[in-house]
């Protein structure tokens, strides 16, 4: 390969500390938005959970009947006019589902979020004070843990004539902060000893700084995934409470349909569209804040990241497949990278020069 | 002497595409039967990335993208370990190629015993062995490594620095490998203990007769135990000479200022002087010779051509190989 000797007047200029870099200098990664998105999983399971947000809030305005009125279309199967098919009774089963969304949402995120706080405030205290507060909050979490929630909100619902879902998610959120307050505990008590954190406090900075610019983002995504799990529990327990019919008065839910279609033995006469949508309902509204959580964990977790995104495109349009301990070779051809070959240079002269040289 | 290790344009990425960094750059060399070849450069150059590159053990995003690693076993024919199958690579790391991590005295096991951790190599490599023939090896590796065998049954917080260091270097060597690459093992050790385990490798290395790959930045220690020493700089290598003749003339002004960077303990004296500027950005290198910016005899062909690894023509120069426009080379090596 000849080198002109053109090239060596062009790049002189620049030569000494102001190098001119080899080949154009990648161009600097724009700042990247919506990064969270990028991860299929995020986006796929906020795509999902945005759709059952969007039917909890405009369900029950959209549902082609109303949910409760009878007609004379018994049990009849999916068709044009009943989309999920009736139920015993002649109702629509979409309109239930439809309707049934926005307590499911509304109960699952409010007491995930009360859950969440408080396991937030009670954990991270007990963690990070120590001491007498830390036995007493520790003692307190003990209490919550063992006391089995769903048996407890059978009595209070039956207690109380009427359980509005209001109730209910304070209920379930009262009730199971206490697990993740555990979690958060722990890792504040191992986050406290660092280093970084034994320097802040060092410096003089107060406790609140502390906790609230040196502890919780590095907890966050241990309260995220804490905040999701709950959601889950919460939607479950409350679809719970409706199938065995404790709160049946409370309006349609996606358990509630699930307690008619057992009570009236839906499975024995074949009317699989009466329980199937409700519990496809919940399995994909688990799944998607599954997805979301398992993204947040590698969102967080940069290591998870490159680890969880294991086959990559190469410039030349193949996949390569990375992993731990087997690095991939892309070409074991011993060719060299770099088309360099030695150019004869003339040093009994006094200056060295470069010279154009022939193949 | 004969081959055991060859690196023939071995080139390591980190990340794909135009943006990923070229971290190891067309490296070529030689690894002999029964010699130290010594690794130096500043950090960030590639040694490690070069090691764990020929071992295929660099995690994602590293990616090799050409090259081959030319393995010549003891009895049998030669092998790009590049192109091994993923079963056929975990037959050969350890009982081949054994690898000693920067740091090494932290990678063991706190909850299990000294002897299991020594035993669970043999038991996935030799799995017909019985567990007293095992546990007799393993005896004999810490008693090679100068540790007295009824340690065996200790934890790893029960011993020094220096022993947990000792026990990993003999659980590299359990299978008796061809080549141990050693990734600044005494780093984190003072210096009495840094000699007295060399000391103790090179002793085990006349014993057993395996090949070094030894990557340091500490030169002067090089200088010493190794037989050959190569150069890196921004993930070439720039020199590779004999130990002794690098250490009394070096050809690159990048060994020179290396070795001018620490004291000699005999001989005048002399004013220490270290590198200017700061090691390049592996992203953004500059042109040809990626020196030149701090080098004190760049001339007019340093910035545009990249300098190859040749012979120079010194008097010396069949044994040894420079890259740099300063020392003509005759011919490319490898």
């Amino acid at each position: 390969m000849t080198i002109p000797t053109s090239s060596t007047a062009q790049v002189i200029p620049g030569q000494g500390a102001m190098a001119a870099p080899e080949g154009a200098k990648p161009s600097k990664a724009k700042r990247q938005r919506f990064l969270f998105l990028k991860n299929k999983k995020a986006a796929f399971g906020l795509l999902i959970l945005g759709l059952y947000v969007l039917f909890a809030i405009i369900g029950p305005w959209i549902t082609p009947y109303d949910p409760d009125a009878r007609s004379n279309d018994l049990i009849q199967p999916p068709s044009a006019d009943h989309w999920f098919g009736t139920t015993h009774l002649g109702q629509d089963v979409f309109s239930q589902v439809l309707d049934g969304t926005r307590p499911v949402v509304f109960v699952g995120f409010l007491a995930g979020a009360i859950a969440t706080v408080l396991s937030v405030i009670i954990g991270i205290t007990a963690g990070y004070l120590g001491g007498k507060t830390d036995d007493t909050l520790s003692a307190l979490s003990n209490v919550f843990l063992v006391i089995p929630a769903i048996p407890l909100m059978i009595i209070i619902t039956s207690i109380l004539d009427s359980a509005s879902n209001l109730l209910i998610a304070l209920i379930i959120g009262l009730t199971s902060w206490s697990w993740n307050a555990r979690v958060l505990r722990a890792q504040t008590l191992s986050l406290r000893r660092r280093d970084y954190i034994e320097a802040a406090r060092a410096t003089g900075e107060k406790t609140w700084r502390i906790v609230g610019f040196e502890l919780l983002p590095n907890l966050t995504a241990v309260i995220a995934s804490g905040f999701i799990g709950t959601v889950i529990f919460a939607v479950l327990s409350l679809i719970t409470l409706a199938f065995i019919g404790i709160v049946s008065a409370a309006g349609w839910n996606w358990g509630t349909i699930l307690f008619w279609a057992q009570g009236q033995q839906a499975l024995a006469q074949g009317a699989w569209w009466w329980f199937v949508p409700a519990g496809l309902a919940i399995a994909f509204l688990g799944t998607a804040l599954s997805l979301i959580n398992f993204a947040i964990d590698e969102f967080v977790s940069p290591r998870l990241r490159s680890a969880g995104k294991t086959k990559l495109k190469t410039a030349s349009g193949g996949t390569v497949r990375m992993r731990i301990g087997f690095t991939p070779v892309l070409s074991n051809s011993a060719e060299p990278h770099t088309r360099a070959r030695p150019i004869p240079i003339n040093t009994d002269g006094a200056t060295p020069v470069a010279r154009e040289v022939a193949k | 002497m004969e081959p055991v290790l060859e690196i023939r344009n071995l080139n390591v990425e980190y990340g794909l595409g135009d943006r990923a960094v070229r971290a190891v750059r067309d490296v070529n060399l030689t690894l002999h039967r029964g010699e130290v070849l010594g690794l130096a450069g500043e950090s960030g150059s590639g040694k490690s990335t070069l090691a764990y590159g020929l071992t295929r053990l660099l995690a994602p995003p590293g990616v090799i993208t050409g090259g081959e690693v030319i393995y010549h076993p003891e009895k049998g024919d030669a092998y790009d370990v590049l192109g091994l199958s993923d079963k056929a690579l975990r037959a050969f790391r350890w009982a081949e190629t054994a690898i000693v991590f920067q740091g090494a005295m932290n990678s063991l096991n706190p909850v299990h015993k000294i002897s299991t951790q020594l035993t669970d190599v043999l038991r996935a490599h030799e799995p017909r062995m019985s567990e007293h023939t095992r546990n007799a090896r393993a005896r004999e590796m810490l008693k090679l490594v100068g540790i007295s065998p009824d340690r065996m049954d200790a934890y790893p917080h029960q011993l020094s620095g220096g022993m947990r260091q000792r026990v990993m270097i003999g659980m590299a060597l359990i299978l008796q490998p061809q080549v141990v690459i050693m990734d600044e093992p005494t780093t984190a050790l003072d210096v009495v203990m840094q000699r007295q385990i060399l000391g103790q490798l090179i002793d085990l290395r006349e014993r057993l007769g395996f090949s070094v790959i030894f990557i340091t930045h500490d030169l002067s220690l090089l200088v010493e135990f190794s037989n050959r020493i190569a150069i890196m700089y921004g993930g070439r290598i720039v020199e590779e000479a004999p130990a002794a003749t690098i250490y009394r003339d070096a050809l690159h002004p990048y060994s020179k200022g290396l070795l001018g960077s620490f004291p000699a303990l005999r001989g005048p004296r002399r004013e220490l002087t270290g590198i200017p500027g700061s090691p390049p950005d592996l992203a953004g290198m500059p042109s040809g010779c990626s020196f030149h910016p701090r080098c004190p005899q760049a001339f007019e062909p340093c910035a545009p051509h990249i300098p190859v690894l040749g012979r120079p023509d010194t008097p010396d120069g069949a044994a040894r190989s420079v890259a740099c426009w300063l020392h003509p080379t005759e011919q490319p090596v490898g």
